[in-house]
């Protein structure tokens, strides 16, 4: 354990996991089944078929070397454009032994929004995953109460798809170009 | 303005002074007002950041406890005052409403802030937000603000207290109005 703490060599700091070496892991293991690797602001980013979603979360769980075994954050984002698509479900996960974060992410179509559920791998899914459905209408296939959680039960929509309005389109009295959506900025 | 309760409004009644001492002539009701509105218990209820004021208006630097508020309950049963503190969503509501029910009479209700109030910055488009708490349950006095400054708070206690002392409550005008149907 000891070796894995992040230490300083010649002013530099050595990370023992870094994102070219949970990359190669991933790779060797799913070959092309993960994909999309990118980091944004430095943060590993990646992709995989929504059905192998729970394969990958348990070896990043489950291998000596990644160990992410900590479930810091679980969203879902509406991209209305990417048809067959359109719902990307978010695992943000944390070696906590080498202070390392990378995200993970599973596309969906929004007519048959089915993901396995991770509550087996991480208890702090039950909740999110609760939240994520109702925002978003996921539905997460073994979640063991799957209701809604902040919104009222008679709610008969999922408000966060990008099929609303964001706000009352007879506005005038706001100038898109302040809000980076518009006008000559765009 | 010099915040002192007692000095806004004084104690209902007039003194006869007499040989050894004096007599005081008052209304039963007036007198009623009076203690009641001197010893306010708010209920412990906050949704959002209002809360916030509202603790450091409980606390050291405010002390509403100079005005009679000393004693904050966490049982709507045994409050007198509810302080909405904050935004009012449709899943709070039924909440809001049964906490008012399981108050005792005589209740009030103070609306604190934009949110409370109205709505707020959740008036236009919104699909989670009650538009004012007085769509869930009667309001006695409406506090503007986002959130209002402890001043603020304090200043709407006080118009309380005034509004009990001169018997403009909700629940002193249902009384006057049973009492008149019961004598004709």
């Amino acid at each position: 354990m000891q070796a894995n703490i992040p230490f300083w060599v010649g002013g530099a700091l050595i990370m023992s996991l870094t994102n070219e070496k949970i990359q190669q892991r991933l790779q060797e293991k799913f070959g092309e089944l993960v994909s999309g690797f990118e980091e944004p602001y430095g943060m590993l980013t990646f992709a995989a078929p929504k059905e192998n979603n729970i394969k990958v979360l348990q070896f990043l769980f489950d291998d000596e070397e990644l160990r992410f075994q900590f479930l810091t954050a679980l969203c879902a984002v509406h991209y209305p454009e990417r048809k067959g698509e359109e719902l990307a479900v978010v695992y943000h996960l944390h070696n906590l032994v080498d202070n390392v974060r990378i995200r993970f992410k599973v596309f969906t179509d929004i007519n048959q929004p089915d993901v396995y559920t991770a509550t087996s791998l991480y208890s702090t899914a039950n909740w999110m995953e609760r939240e994520t459905f109702d925002f978003y209408g996921v539905n997460f296939v073994g979640h063991p109460n799957l209701k809604r959680i902040l919104n009222v039960d008679e709610m008969d929509y999922f408000p966060l798809r990008k099929e609303f309005p964001l706000e009352d389109q007879t506005r005038r009295d706001k100038d898109d170009e302040m809000f980076g959506r518009g006008g000559s900025f765009m | 303005m010099e915040l002192t309760a007692t000095t806004q409004v004084p104690f209902p009644g007039q003194v006869h002074p007499t040989e050894g001492g004096g007599v005081l002539i008052s209304k039963l009701d007036e007198v009623i007002n009076w203690a009641r509105s001197n010893s306010l218990w708010p209920l412990v209820f906050g949704t959002s950041c209002c809360a916030i004021e509202m603790m450091s208006t409980a606390s050291a630097k405010y002390d509403w406890s100079r005005f009679g508020f000393e004693v904050a309950r966490a049982t709507p049963r045994q409050a007198d005052v509810i302080i909405i503190a904050g935004t009012i969503v449709n899943k709070m509501a039924p909440v809001l409403k049964r906490l008012y029910d399981q108050m005792a009479d005589p209740k009030y209700v103070i609306a604190m802030g934009a949110c409370a109030t109205s709505g707020g910055p959740f008036f236009y488009n919104t699909y989670s937000v009650v538009k004012g708490a007085d769509h869930v349950i009667p309001v006695d006095v409406y506090i503007a603000g986002c959130p209002p400054r402890p001043e603020a708070l304090i200043h709407a206690m006080l118009t309380l207290q005034e509004k009990i002392k001169s018997g403009g409550t909700r629940e002193q005008i249902k009384i006057d109005k049973d009492m008149n149907i019961i004598n004709g």
